[in-house]
């Protein structure tokens, strides 16, 4: 069986050959795939030092066409397991095994590493607690399933999860966006209690500036995407 | 009837985008398909302009006072569609400049991965 660990890196020359090796070490079947969002520092040649596979796009797309990127990868070359893990450390690669457990088992089509459960509880600012429940509680009401955590970007997909998101993922702060289309398309979906780390290069690509645009963007996504007809399963 | 100075004025405004909107199109600078919008905007000015009576009677329908307050929210309203129209383009471009740039990252490792085992040869 293919499977492939997915990493979208923006200039994480700092992390990404330390998250590679860890990857690997964690679990040597996983072929790596970093997609490099443009980067401008090297990126590209030391994740490919460090053993990894490298999609380069010419220019920086945003974080959700680089993880379409790995997955249409993973889709065209038969992968039937794939995961997405960030390229600055902020994702714990010894938990990938947790991670992967429902998806291989056949409990679930997509397992999404959740931050708000299980012993090390991620405490983030009250503003970003406050937006994360906000659209989790009506991500929640959409879906008719309680989901906790929606901007986790540490998840597992079987082929269905990768091959759906190969052809339709989000272009910005994708994962609210990308969690309710899993189950517009009537795919199983777990969440598994992961830890998070503080991030070891590199700054966080959401601001407070930013923020903004976030809320009103994927609240937009939302409610329009309520309005469109149900896709046919299958 | 006379004409005003304002239909004059609006006349050859409108006359000299036209003419501009017909050379670009010659010079292959603008394609027809987004030209069609900038004449069509340019027809109606023109039309209200010199046709003072249509002017008025259109202004007193929707209850503009003053007609040539009514000759400019036309103007506003047809250049409004125009951005309309250019936004839904620039989303288009957009999506397919996105898909060009993924299927370039897929053909180059793609291509990497066949060359890598003719060196090893």
């Amino acid at each position: 069986m293919r499977k492939a660990a997915v990493v979208p890196a923006y200039n994480e020359a700092g992390s990404i050959g330390a998250v590679v090796a860890e990857i690997r070490a964690a679990d040597p079947e996983l072929e790596v795939v970093v997609v490099d969002d443009g980067s401008t520092d090297g990126t590209a040649q030391l994740a490919r030092r460090a053993g990894a596979t490298v999609l380069s796009l010419p220019y920086n797309l945003g974080i959700g066409a680089a993880v379409q990127t790995g997955l249409q990868y993973a889709c065209e070359n038969g992968f039937e397991l794939a995961v997405q893990i960030d390229g600055d450390g902020q994702h714990d690669a010894r938990e990938l095994e947790q991670l992967c457990a429902p998806v291989l088992a056949g409990e679930a089509d997509i397992a999404v590493g959740t931050r708000f459960a299980g012993e090390r509880r991620y405490r983030p600012s009250v503003a970003r607690r406050i937006g994360i429940a906000l659209f989790a509680g009506l991500v929640s009401l959409i879906v008719r399933q309680r989901v906790t955590d929606t901007t986790s970007g540490f998840r597992a997909m079987n082929r269905r999860g990768i091959c759906l998101f190969a052809a339709d993922y989000p272009h910005d702060y994708p994962e609210v966006e990308a969690t309710v289309l899993v189950f517009r398309h009537r795919l199983r979906m777990v969440e598994v209690p992961v830890a998070m780390r503080t991030r070891a290069a590199g700054h966080s690509s959401i601001t407070a500036f930013r923020s903004l645009y976030y809320m009103g963007k994927v609240s937009l996504a939302l409610f329009v995407g309520l309005l469109r007809p149900r896709p046919a399963t299958g | 009837m006379i004409p005003t100075r304002l239909t004059l004025v609006a006349a050859l405004a409108v006359a000299l985008i036209l003419v501009a909107i017909i050379e670009l199109i010659r010079r292959h600078r603008l394609q027809e398909r987004y030209a069609l919008l900038w004449i069509a905007t340019g027809m109606v000015m023109l039309v209200l302009a010199i046709w003072r009576q249509a002017l008025d009677a259109f202004s007193h329908l929707i209850g503009v006072a003053y007609p040539p307050s009514a000759l400019f929210m036309v103007a506003g309203l047809f250049v409004l569609v125009v951005l309309l129209h250019y936004s839904t383009v620039l989303s288009r471009l957009s999506e397919q400049n996105k898909t060009l740039a993924q299927r370039i990252a897929l053909l180059e490792e793609k291509l990497r991965q066949r060359e890598r085992p003719r060196r090893a040869a």
